[in-house]
């Protein structure tokens, strides 16, 4: 239920000063939030609102619009197991009535101890390997109920190298001087940006 | 692009259309409708709905295309009424209804509702769907005056669109997605605009329900005419519905001129205080402290005699229609006496500069690639139909403004360039702008901000001056003093008064204002403004006080020299439509009708005539404005020379020269309005520009404004609205309010003139350093306590303890 930590406030000053338009920063913004509380609370989306200038209304809008934006708190790992075709062909019903028994809560909600969230996820684009999930969106393929039970016990003991819901590190990117085009309103653009090789190097 | 027509083939029929051209408008035009649901005439089309898809062919065979996000090409052959496009409205509404719950019979819109009634014309009468609808709570409150039916919204986006791209206040969004999309606002931040009411008027679907009148009436039920709202000088054009003669609900008209059908909430809702259980309703007479009920006939005689060969001052005018204000200045001129008028309070600008400078229109300021120099308030507070349409002009027309305000206006964000002076030194600023250069920063504007609003003023582009009271606490003549700078600067330059009483230029036109008789004719024996009738009042050499509609008492900003004025004067009549403050202190008051209630016409801010239609009945024995002065002048035993409307205009046309032209026929079909005849023979002098007091280092300049929702008597009498008025505080520049060291909401001391006040402080970013703001009639603190009628500038001293 925070506001950006200063810490984090100096960050996302950077990220803005990354765009010509300060609102274009904000799904990097809100990945920001996310990783700080483990899901974007009220507070950081007015926090977020002021920083880019445009009302909590719009910041609320932009969130909600992203499934992997939690406007909750969540548990410490969230793991979707894949219900499209696939998937389902291969088990992911049984799978999922499983990891609910297991864990003894439903899909949907975070075991009292704030470990796991539990959600039925959309195909996770790995077919192949049907049926699969994700723990905080690392793919574990081909998933029997052994092997999820297996998964949970390592989490639950804190293995594993999953770190927890919100983690991030590509926000935290540092643009090296001679790359960065700074932030140039796209009506003042002229020319293709610095980093793009010109053609005498190409070729 | 080019002006050359563009011809379609329209069902069959050749069709000429405007280059660029919307499909949907051209054949709307052409007298094709379309039906519809997200497009709006007014707004950016988004092709949200789907139920304008129409066959469209430009040479390789018809296919389906939404006609709102088509511009119209030349060749284009386009049949509305294929055997395709039916079937794809059929099914465009099947599932537009998948989750809509048809309460039609509970529904606020039922009957009026763009959705019933294109689901009975285009619909498939049968829906395959079995599931289960969507379903949420119904309905919620978005802000104190609008709800939110969730379930009946169709997600066309017009209301999100209003207030992120008319209104400039997005607090409402689409949240979610697919299924689960949905209209709200962030949790705890109410969707509080000034415009809120538009949305309700524009919901195709009765997903969004305006408060003050939900269940109040059934559309086949309400009686309806057009008029104009006298909130405020913009003269927005409205639409009057009534139902057992109560007034239910006011909508906005599509003027192209005024409103282009917008509102504000105050012009919307502001009739309530019509239907007010606390109107006045006969006369009422003092008699030691209290207030007896006495006839009509005794009020009118009594009014007759108070006025008969006594010294008379007269303050107010700008509440009557015009025909109010032409029969009391008939009736004043015929006195013996000189009786002495203003409309305006102190509070507004010197009335040559209204009357004498060459006039612009919203449309004139609006064009495209134009500047307008804003010398005033913030237009959203005072004139928000007005500023609804330079927003428009700023953000898409390429309009370029030129702020020389108190403080950022709410059009800040979208100037070329905003510039703060302090209080009392715009009409150097100005003269800076004007000559183009300044070695040094005048009245913190600093050398090269002049310059480039010199360089802009320079461009070559029309010039659009709006020139208003921003600041209650400085003398007037600061910002006649700029406006006379720029104007001498730019020959061709036009003004657009940003005066914000209702009918205030009728008023002005009318002679209610020292110098001028009717009609913008000079008149200087007559020199008296409203500060010098009661500095005669005080001072005795007034017999009677009148009060047109006007609440000196809590309107004027000179609190002390009201109070020495009505303790001194012997006789106050007031002509009002409530008890106000003002006629408590007086020893008759007679009750008026009021908007709604009469006929008669409204002059707005760029000059134009427009009708007011009576839709209801005035309670008790209130009487139109004119009637009352005709029932005096024959108890006086004198002919006004008219005893009905028709031959008040008649009067009134012959008489006033620039009312001359107007064909009163025709006054009540023309959604534009006329405009009078606003050729002076005379043109405003500007008299020496008034110097500043040097700014003292230790004080703060004082800044006094105004607030849409306020303590003022039209809000405080419609139950909707009076609780929006808001607390007053001291708000300081960022740099001002750390010196300070104070929190936000701390309480300060301000001492002025020996006195001290305690008041809430904070921070206002708006505001430039060295200024100090109070809004002018909020609760909790009266900043008229702080003003004096002679002020140049009001300087305070704040301090932390
Ligand atoms: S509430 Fe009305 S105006 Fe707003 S999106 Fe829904 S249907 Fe459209
Ligand atoms: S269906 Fe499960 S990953 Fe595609
Ligand atoms: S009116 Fe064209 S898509 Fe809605």
């Amino acid at each position: 239920m925070s506001r950006l930590t200063s810490a984090n406030e100096i960050i996302a000053n950077e990220i803005i000063a990354r765009y010509p338009r300060p609102k274009s920063a904000l799904i990097p913004l809100l990945h920001l939030a996310q990783e700080q509380d483990g899901y974007v609370a009220e507070d950081a989306m007015e926090h977020l609102a002021e920083l880019v200038g445009v009302t909590p209304a719009e910041v609320l809008g932009t969130c909600s619009f992203y499934e992997m934006f939690k406007l909750h708190p969540v548990g410490t790992y969230v793991i979707n197991v894949c219900g499209t075709m696939s998937c389902q062909l291969l088990g992911a019903d049984e799978l999922i009535h499983h990891a609910e028994e297991r864990l003894g809560i439903r899909v949907g909600d975070t075991t009292s101890d704030g470990l796991f969230t539990l959600e039925r996820a959309e195909c996770q684009a790995a077919c192949t390997e049907a049926p699969c999930l994700q723990v905080n969106y690392r793919h574990e393929y081909r998933v029997t109920p052994d092997d999820f039970d297996a998964l949970v016990d390592t989490l639950a003991a804190g293995g594993g190298d999953v770190p927890p819901h919100g983690t991030l590190s590509r926000v935290r990117q540092h643009i090296p001087a001679n790359r960065s085009v700074g932030a140039v309103p796209p009506e003042q653009v002229t020319g293709p940006p610095p980093w793009l090789p010109s053609a005498e190097e190409s070729t | 692009m080019t002006d050359t027509p563009v011809t379609i083939t329209l069902n069959g029929e050749t069709v000429e259309c405007r280059p660029g051209e919307l499909l949907i408008a051209a054949a709307q035009r052409a007298g094709t409708y379309v039906p519809r649901f997200c497009y709006h005439e007014r707004m950016k089309p988004v092709g949200m709905c789907r139920m304008c898809l129409v066959d469209v062919d430009m040479g390789r065979g018809p296919g389906l295309q939404p006609s709102c996000m088509v511009s119209v090409a030349e060749g284009m052959v386009v049949d509305t009424e294929s055997d395709r496009v039916k079937q794809v409205q059929e099914g465009v509404l099947e599932l537009l209804l998948a989750n809509h719950p048809l309460d039609c019979p509970v529904c606020d819109k039922g009957g009026e509702c763009p959705l019933q009634d294109q689901t009975m014309a285009y619909g498939p009468g049968e829906s395959r769907f079995i599931e289960e609808k969507r379903h949420y709570e119904k309905p919620i409150a978005i802000s104190d005056l609008v709800y939110l039916d969730r379930e009946r919204c169709i997600l066309c986006d017009r209301c999100t669109r209003f207030a992120k791209d008319v209104a400039g206040d997005p607090l409402i969004h689409f949240l979610d997605r697919g299924n689960e999309t949905q209209v709200n606002t962030f949790p705890d931040h109410p969707f509080s605009s000034y415009f809120s009411g538009n949305t309700v008027q524009i919901c195709p679907v009765g997903a969004l329900t305006a408060e003050p009148y939900r269940f109040k009436a059934r559309p086949w039920d309400l009686e309806e005419n057009e008029s104009t709202s006298t909130v405020d000088a913009t003269g927005s054009r409205v639409a009057l519905q009534s139902s057992r003669n109560q007034l239910v609900r006011v909508l906005g008209v599509d003027s192209d001129a005024v409103n282009w059908g917008w509102l504000s909430d105050k012009e919307r809702f502001g009739y309530e205080a019509t239907q007010s259980d606390h109107r006045l309703v006969e006369p009422l007479f003092r008699s030691e402290t209290e207030f007896v009920p006495g006839r009509w006939n005794d009020a009118v005689s009594r009014i007759a005699r108070d006025l008969d060969g006594k010294r008379v001052g007269v303050l107010g005018g700008a509440r009557l229609p015009i025909e109010g204000q032409f029969a009391w200045s008939k009736l004043l001129d015929t006195l013996p006496n000189r009786a002495y008028r203003d409309a305006q309070l102190d509070d507004g600008l010197p009335a040559g500069v209204v009357l004498g400078l060459p006039r612009a229109s919203i449309a004139d300021a609006c064009a495209k690639g134009g500047v307008v120099v804003i010398i005033g308030p913030d237009l959203k507070e005072e004139l928000p139909t007005l500023f609804l349409r330079l927003r428009h002009a700023a953000t898409e027309d390429g309009v370029s403004i030129l702020e020389l305000t108190p403080r950022a206006t709410s059009l800040g964000t979208h100037a070329a360039l905003s510039l703060h002076p302090l209080a009392g030194t715009v009409g150097q600023v100005a003269a800076a702008i004007a000559a183009g250069t300044s070695s040094q920063a005048v009245g913190g504007v600093e050398p090269a901000q002049i310059e480039a609003a010199a360089a802009l003023l320079a461009s070559g582009r029309p010039i659009t001056i709006i020139g208003g009271r921003g600041n209650l606490a400085e003398s007037g003549q600061y910002t006649a003093d700029a406006i006379g700078s720029l104007m001498a600067a730019h020959p061709d330059a036009t003004f657009l008064p940003a005066l914000r009483r209702g009918n205030i230029h009728g008023a002005l036109e009318l002679g209610f204002t020292p110098g001028f008789a009717p009609g913008g004719v000079l008149d200087h024996d007559d020199v008296l403004d409203a500060s010098a009738i009661l500095e005669a009042a005080a001072a005795g050499e007034l017999d009677t006080l009148v009060l047109l509609g006007s609440d000196p008492i809590v309107d004027h900003p000179d609190r002390a020299l009201v109070e020495r004025a009505f303790d001194r004067v012997g006789n106050v009549v007031a002509v009002d439509l409530f008890m106000t403050e003002s006629c408590r202190r007086s020893d008759l008051v007679v009750p008026a009708a009021g908007f709604g209630e009469v006929d008669g016409s409204f002059l707005n801010l760029e000059g134009r005539l427009s009708p007011l239609q009576a839709k209801v009945t005035p309670p008790g024995q209130a009487r139109p404005d004119w009637m009352i002065a005709v029932e005096i002048a024959m108890s006086a035993m004198t002919d006004l020379g008219f005893i009905d409307l028709d031959e008040l205009r008649r009067s009134l046309s012959s008489s006033v020269q620039s009312f001359s032209a107007i064909d009163w026929s025709m006054l009540n079909s023309q959604d534009d309005g006329q405009r009078i005849d606003l050729d002076r023979p005379w043109t405003p002098e500007f008299a020496d520009p008034l110097v500043a007091p040097p700014v003292d280092g230790y004080g703060l300049r004082l800044v006094v404004d105004r607030k849409l929702w306020d303590l003022g008597t039209m809000v405080q009498h419609a139950p909707s609205l009076a609780h929006l008025a808001g607390e007053a505080s001291l708000g300081l520049s960022t740099s001002d309010f750390e010196r300070l060291g104070v929190e936000e909401g701390g309480v300060v001391s301000i001492d002025v003139a020996g006195a001290t006040h305690r008041l809430a402080v904070r921070r206002n970013r708006d505001l430039p350093r060295g200024a100090a703001q109070i809004p002018f009639r909020l609760t909790g603190f009266d900043p008229g306590v702080l003003l004096t009628a002679d002020r140049l500038v009001t300087e305070i001293r704040v301090s932390a303890n």
